[in-house]
């Protein structure tokens, strides 16, 4: 077998299902030798595409996601995808083709330095130099990928690697001398983290996208439930406990709930779990008071102090260190400061109110996702729409709520949401229903992608919210450029669903709240993708 | 105020590209580094002295461990160390200031290694604060070019990374 026999075969034998990729010239050996091997491969319309495609499917499977695209433009394509999954910690093995290995550094057609390029986002690289060495490469790519804190690895293949004929040996553990993450939580601190929690009088959980990374969903709720701590979460925590779970206090942060931020500011003890607590959360830093005392418990130890001081650091795997403190049978808080914030919670109310222009985002949100499955997966998008997503989105247990947290990608979501349609149909019993929800902008970023859906029978509901405007930006413009709007003008843009129409896909725009719920029935009820584009006034607020 | 750090590696391609990376990202100021082999060919060991507050040296320290190419960190507290710096430095002389140079390489134990008409070069290796020492020395006259290592250090007694 050739060196691209040898990348699928150990492709097979690590249960790889799907590929998400787009060929090119020096990755024509890898998809030569694709067909008949039951691994089926997806077609992208552009490859960043294929990146968020493999991060949406990792997220719901639970492994890595697997893309392929070719040297040069294809691969630099592909960093931002990586950027992204990097930042939000989600396994990915990308597979670049690269020119031949005797061209290397001579700046021939489509060569791109791909491994020094994506240095900086990649948990790991490697510049495939022997194609005998594929095996363990691939295996070690995938062990990297998916333990510790996981992230993208990137495998090039100079050509000639692909088509040199070898033997195929994948036996052999992976052992990576320099590479020995922490699973179990050290002992001496875990009592710390009970003594901690025993003397606390308002202790508090920030959970971040640490929980799902560790698949410590079911775990998380145990957890809290027999502490009796209240739980705010950052941007990529939300979902870790259903929304309106009892000890849920909403999302921290810049853009999060007050009472989640007053919670924070009140809490003498505060217990992170999976959370890096960026700036995004930077009300955190500033409104943490000095005497809080700060409990990290992160599988990155390089996380644990580096936006916040520490008072108790543990290193491990946030599920494993959840089950040792239970072990111990911590004491369950009383009900005072859970009703303090709970009093707090209720005492808001959500602004649902109708619109005389368009409809209530924030409202549509709350409707559409009441009225989803309980287990849907709702990728939101970059904008607006992410923070309307957000702050009113309903997640029953099962539910996810898919969206890029740390890099803030643009047109993430839909690519994301083919992905981990995909993965539910591999990884579910029960398929699970899924939409990605984007803004004009995000959807002007990724709609060739509605192709993809077409081509390969991926049924991903697509909702527009449709402003005209980059809302966001225009809202930092009105709040901080004393409303001077630049190049925040959508004028031009199509009819989001006239192009879905012009893809096959069937869609209705809504103008009133009336027609959005209609839209929503329809939605819900129509075999295959289809696009719901909902008006919205260009002036409405995020929060 | 200084750390030195010893880094134990894999001795194999992009691995110090990583490490260099890694400090120009993420903005750590990089006083020297020194690479060498081991006594096991297939590890290498960066020497690298960074200034910068505890903070800092903490973040240097977690976010070399997060390398996988990278085997085991460690700060080095100056009292526990030994540490070395070589230096080769030519200066430009003439017969009436030739003496006072071979003083000052004598006072300051250094080897002369050349010599011409109008330089002499000098090696010399002692702690860097001795170098720097000698450098100042010989600033008075012209030094034409210099060549200087990064720090290398090994902690004393039998204790090792």
């Amino acid at each position: 077998m050739n060196g691209a026999q040898a990348i699928i075969k150990s492709l097979q034998k690590e249960g790889v299902t799907h590929i998400f990729g787009y060929p090119g010239a020096t990755i024509a050996p890898l998809y030569d030798k694709l067909p008949g091997t039951g691994i089926r491969h997806i077609l992208v319309r552009h490859e960043q595409h294929a990146g968020h495609a493999a991060g949406g499917y990792a997220r719901i499977a639970g492994r890595p996601g697997v893309c392929a695209v070719t040297s040069g433009p294809g691969a630099t394509n592909l960093l931002t995808a990586l950027a992204t999954a990097y930042m939000d910690s989600v396994p990915i093995v990308a597979v670049t083709g690269q020119v031949d290995s005797s061209l290397l550094g001579r700046d021939v057609f489509q060569e791109a330095d791909i491994t020094g390029a994506a240095e900086p986002f990649t948990k790991y690289s490697y510049l495939v130099k022997n194609a005998q060495d594929l095996p363990r490469i691939v295996k070690e790519a995938f062990h990297i990928a998916s333990t510790g804190r996981p992230g993208p690895v990137l495998i090039d293949v100079p050509v000639d690697v692909q088509l040199t004929e070898t033997k195929f040996d994948f036996t052999g553990n992976v052992d990576i001398r320099g590479y020995k993450p922490t699973v179990k939580g050290h002992a001496g601190q875990i009592k710390r983290v009970l003594r901690t929690l025993e003397h606390a009088q308002c202790p508090l959980i920030c959970v971040g996208g640490g929980i799902f990374a560790a698949k410590a969903q079911d775990m998380f709720a145990q957890f809290v439930e027999t502490v009796n701590i209240p739980v705010v979460s950052t941007l990529m925590g939300i979902g870790a406990l259903p929304t309106a779970h009892p000890l849920y206090m909403g999302q921290v942060g810049m853009h999060g709930k007050s009472t989640a931020n007053d919670a924070i500011s009140e809490a003498d003890v505060l217990l992170l779990i999976g959370a890096r607590v960026s700036d995004r959360a930077v009300l955190l830093p500033d409104k943490v008071r000095r005497k809080t005392k700060i409990i990290h418990i992160d599988i990155d130890p390089a996380e644990i102090g580096k936006n916040l001081d520490t008072f108790l650091p543990v290193v491990g795997d946030v599920k494993t260190v959840m089950e040792q403190i239970l072990s111990y049978r911590p004491k369950r808080k009383g009900d005072e400061w859970v009703g303090f914030l709970t009093e707090k919670k209720n005492g808001k109310s959500p602004d649902h109110g109708g619109r005389a222009d368009g409809v209530n985002p924030k409202a549509f949100v709350s409707k559409l996702s009441k009225a989803l499955p309980d287990r849907f997966i709702y990728c939101a998008d970059v904008g607006q729409n992410q923070l309307w997503s957000a702050g009113n989105i309903d997640i029953r247990a099962g539910g996810r709520f898919l969206t890029t947290g740390g890099m803030g990608t643009m047109g993430y979501a839909i690519a994301a949401a083919a992905g981990a349609k995909i993965a539910s149909e591999v990884s579910d019993a029960a398929e699970r229903f899924v939409i990605a929800v984007c803004g004009d902008g995000s959807f002007q970023m990724s709609m060739m992608e509605l192709a993809t859906l077409m081509q390969h029978g991926i049924d991903v509901k697509v909702v527009v919210m449709v402003n005209g405007k980059l809302g966001l930006v225009r809202e930092i413009q009105t709040d901080v450029y004393g409303d001077r709007q630049v190049a925040v003008d959508l004028a031009g843009s199509p009819d989001p669903v006239v192009i879905a129409r012009a893809y096959g896909i069937d869609g209705a725009a809504a103008d009133t709240m009336e027609q959005a719920e209609a839209g929503i029935r329809e939605l819900l009820s129509h075999k295959g993708p289809y696009l719901l584009a909902v008006r919205v006034g260009e002036r409405e607020s995020s929060l | 105020m200084k750390h030195t750090i010893a880094v134990l590696v894999e001795n194999k391609a992009g691995v110090l590209s990583r490490i260099s990376g890694l400090f120009a990202r993420r903005g750590f100021n990089i006083d020297s580094l020194a690479v060498g082999p081991t006594e096991d060919a297939r590890i290498s060991r960066v020497t690298i002295v960074v200034d910068g507050d505890d903070y800092m040296a903490e973040q240097v320290t977690k976010q070399l461990n997060k390398l996988i190419d990278v085997l085991k960190v460690r700060n080095l507290a100056d009292s526990e160390i030994t540490r070395r710096e070589l230096a080769l430095v030519k200066v430009k002389v003439d017969e009436s200031k030739r003496g006072e140079i071979v003083d000052i390489a004598k006072i300051m134990n250094c080897e002369i290694v050349d010599i011409s008409h109008t330089t002499l070069m000098i090696e010399f290796d002692d702690r860097p604060e001795r170098v720097d020492l000698l450098i100042d020395l010989l600033s008075k006259y012209s030094i034409v070019e210099m060549a200087r290592t990064g720090t290398i250090a090994l902690q004393k007694g039998h204790g090792s990374v």
